[in-house]
């Protein structure tokens, strides 16, 4: 099948070029390719995103998102593939349940889905959970999700045995005492809400242990959806001396500050909290300077039950899956902070890169992974056009650019708009 | 006033407050003469939601509606069934379909009230929502400043104690400073709020310097929960160290009004002699509180009438 007309983005640069797609891999990149296929005139087309933090809630929180109603949403943002987050229930922590989910992708066959398995046996932070055999099922990293390691030998022995088996542990940074039920940025607007804050060295002092441990250990490791500028300033100087850490943020931290909080919007509820001004800027300047090495949603869906309550109450999360790339390319690339390469490589090069995933690019022999987009369309974020079952987005109303309009994922087109 | 809501403060503007402190001026003539059969609710209904223990503002809201004739029904919601039981938004349905004119709502939860507030058709007012908001409490307390001075306009009002979580001493700063009062404040650090001094307060770093030609004194509520929380060591160190006594009192104007908003921890925020004393409000303030919220649900609700 032939993918012809558009410009596309490989070797870092975009030219405009015929795609053959042989066997679920790209075959020929060229210019007047014959044969049956689909005009892309008018679309760029970028390397599959690959969003190394998504929970997709099966098993357990089908209410919230299942892995076929994720999955459609993934492709539908351009994903081609998705990590999905182990708290579920049960929890990601055993070969059985990894299998489960690969299995149930293979039946929706939308997408690649890639668990992500548990540090420790229930996520309780006590005993490792079987790394070797996860692994062996289809794992591709190991997380604690959602809370931090509390056990510092714990942390050190789960990134000493998960590199045995080429797992990297993907850190949610969170001390629990200091955040002491915060739910907010400790700042002007949790004052002025009177809603808890937690401070930022809630969230660095655990990003500096996890350096600290990757340094002294001499082992990789990465840091989810960094959200401070002083976060950005511990890894940017623990790369510059050579610690084997990574990094990720979000689209929302790129985007929003704490003043969204002001009318008690759950949408705006989200574990790291939105924070101030500096911290967008910073972030903005790591994803540039590359002490940020990916953006991913940490797409959180969850139903209206859990947000249409107390701030206090609601479910800490954003449903990103839809949004990731349009809001990213507004902020980003609109504005020239960073190139379309430059933002491809943070939401597909880099995080095939740290996970050993194949694809991230668009060369001969690659899987054909691919999303075509209107870099130029204009539109408006609207919840209820959301496929995912997780409406929850603090986006809502907001105008970006940047429309998927095909995702291929191994060749067979798996979304085409409309 | 053309809301539907009081929610609180920050939200009112000085028109607002100002037209509330003249209503509650009216009111509390009327409580004074002992006047308590007023025609203002007459067929209206008052439901008084609260999902934590207080006496005073419930006993106070309650009386405030029945002096002038509403019907009135209280809820009490232990603090462990918001978790548990149904939804405050289920629970704000229910009473809406009773045809309550006015949801009277405490919750432990900031935010609560606003959440309440788009849920329901009935008017909502916040009678403290966490560390957020007590607008009421701020109105009476500024009532009562407003009969002994004749104004707000010019007042230096120090607040000392507790303000981290505290929803009154935010109120009174949202709604001085719209008025046109200086606030400062004074607590040990641990008990003063992030960037609260961008809101207007001068936080102070002396109970002295706080105090400083002050025409009134207030003193917050220290819980002991906040002691257990590690905030600060002892009662008794805080009232050495933090609490206001005579020697402080030298600093604010001659005859400064002491003022709390109860209850009252003897000899930690205030001395009993400052307590008891001649320029204490303490009991002055409870009265200004029926009145005020008297001046609330009927502002609220006479659009209909």
């Amino acid at each position: 099948m032939i993918f012809r007309n558009a410009e596309v983005l490989t070797g870092g640069k975009l030219q405009k070029a015929d795609l053959r797609v042989e066997n679920g891999k790209i075959a020929e990149i060229g210019k007047g390719l014959k044969g049956d296929g689909a005009d892309l005139s008018g679309l760029t087309v970028l390397p599959g995103f690959i969003d190394m933090h998504v929970h997709l809630r099966e098993p357990g929180f089908e209410k919230k998102e299942d892995i076929l109603s994720g999955s459609r949403a993934a492709v539908k943002g351009g994903f081609t593939q998705v990590c999905c987050m182990p708290n579920t229930k049960p929890v990601i922590d055993s070969k059985v349940v990894v299998s489960y989910i690969k299995n149930r992708a293979r039946e929706v066959n939308l997408c690649k889905v890639n668990p992500i398995g548990a540090i420790s046996v229930g996520q309780e932070g006590k005993d490792l959970a079987p790394i070797g055999a996860m692994k062996a099922a289809g794992a591709v990293a190991v997380s604690e999700d959602g809370k931090s390691v509390p056990d510092t030998k714990l942390m050190s022995n789960a990134m000493q045995y998960a590199a045995d088996f080429g797992l990297i542990c993907l850190c949610h940074c969170e001390d629990r005492s200091l955040v002491d039920g915060g739910v907010v940025h400790e700042g002007y607007y949790s004052t002025l809400t009177g809603l808890k804050g937690s401070l930022r060295a809630a969230e660095d002092i655990v990003i500096a242990r996890e350096i600290c441990l990757a340094e002294s250990l001499n082992l990789p490791v990465h840091i989810c959806h960094v959200s401070t500028y002083s976060g950005v300033q511990l890894i940017r100087e623990a790369k510059a001396r050579g610690v084997r850490v990574t990094a990720e943020t979000c689209p929302h931290y790129v985007t929003l500050t704490d003043e969204v909080i002001r009318n008690f919007d759950t949408n705006t509820k989200v574990n790291p909290p939105i924070r101030e001004e500096k911290d967008r800027l910073a972030i903005i300047e790591g994803l540039k300077d590359g002490a940020l090495d990916c953006i991913v949603t940490d797409h959180a869906p969850h139903h209206e039950d859990d947000k249409n309550v107390e701030y206090n109450l609601a479910a800490f999360g954003i449903s990103g899956l839809e949004t990731s790339f349009a809001l990213s390319y507004t902020a980003l690339v609109k504005t020239g902070a960073l190139t379309l390469a430059e933002l491809a490589q943070k939401m597909s090069g880099n995080p095939a890169r740290i996970l050993n995933l194949q694809g991230g690019e668009i060369a001969v022999g690659m899987p054909a992974d691919f999303t075509a987009v209107d870099l130029n369309e204009e539109w408006t974020i609207d919840s209820a056009q959301f496929v995912s079952k997780g409406k929850n987005t603090p986006f809502g109303g907001r105008k970006v650019y940047g429309k998927v309009k095909y995702t291929v994922v191994d060749g067979e087109i798996k979304y085409e708009e409309n | 006033m053309k809301r539907k809501d009081v929610l609180g403060l920050l939200d009112l503007s000085a028109e607002e407050i100002d037209e509330i402190l003249s209503v509650g001026m009216n009111m509390k003539k009327l409580l004074r003469q002992n006047i308590k059969k007023l025609p203002h609710l007459q067929g209206k209904s008052v439901t008084t939601l609260f999902y934590e223990n207080s006496t005073r503002t419930r006993c106070s809201f309650e009386l405030a509606a029945k002096y002038m004739g509403a019907h009135t029904v209280n809820i009490s919601a232990s603090s462990s069934s918001v978790t548990k039981g149904e939804t405050l938004v289920d629970t704000g349905k229910t009473l809406d379909a009773m045809k309550n004119d006015v949801i009277v709502i405490r919750h432990p939860m900031g935010g609560a009230p606003h959440l309440l507030a788009k849920t329901v058709k009935a008017h909502v007012v916040n009678a403290g929502d966490g560390m957020n908001e007590h607008p009421s409490q701020a109105l009476l307390d500024m009532l009562t400043m407003r009969e002994n001075f004749g104004g707000i306009e010019g007042l230096k009002v120090a607040i000392l104690g507790d303000i981290r979580h505290s929803r009154v001493a935010k109120s009174n700063l949202f709604g001085l400073r719209k008025l046109g009062a200086e606030v400062s404040m004074f607590a040990p650090r641990t008990l003063i709020p992030a960037e609260i001094d961008k809101m207007g307060a001068k936080v102070c770093r002396s109970r002295e310097e706080a105090v400083e030609g002050a025409d009134v004194v207030m003193g917050l509520r220290i819980q002991l929960e906040r002691q257990q929380g590690g905030n600060f060591p002892s009662l008794g160190e805080y009232a050495k160290y933090y609490g206001v006594n005579d020697e402080v009192m030298k600093y604010a104007k001659p005859g400064a009004l002491v003022m709390h908003p109860g209850p009252v921890n003897r000899g930690v925020e205030l001395t009993s002699a400052l307590i008891d004393g001649d320029t204490s409000r303490i009991e002055e303030q409870v009265l200004s509180g029926i009145a005020v919220r008297m001046a609330i649900l009927f502002l609220l609700t006479k659009e209909e009438v």
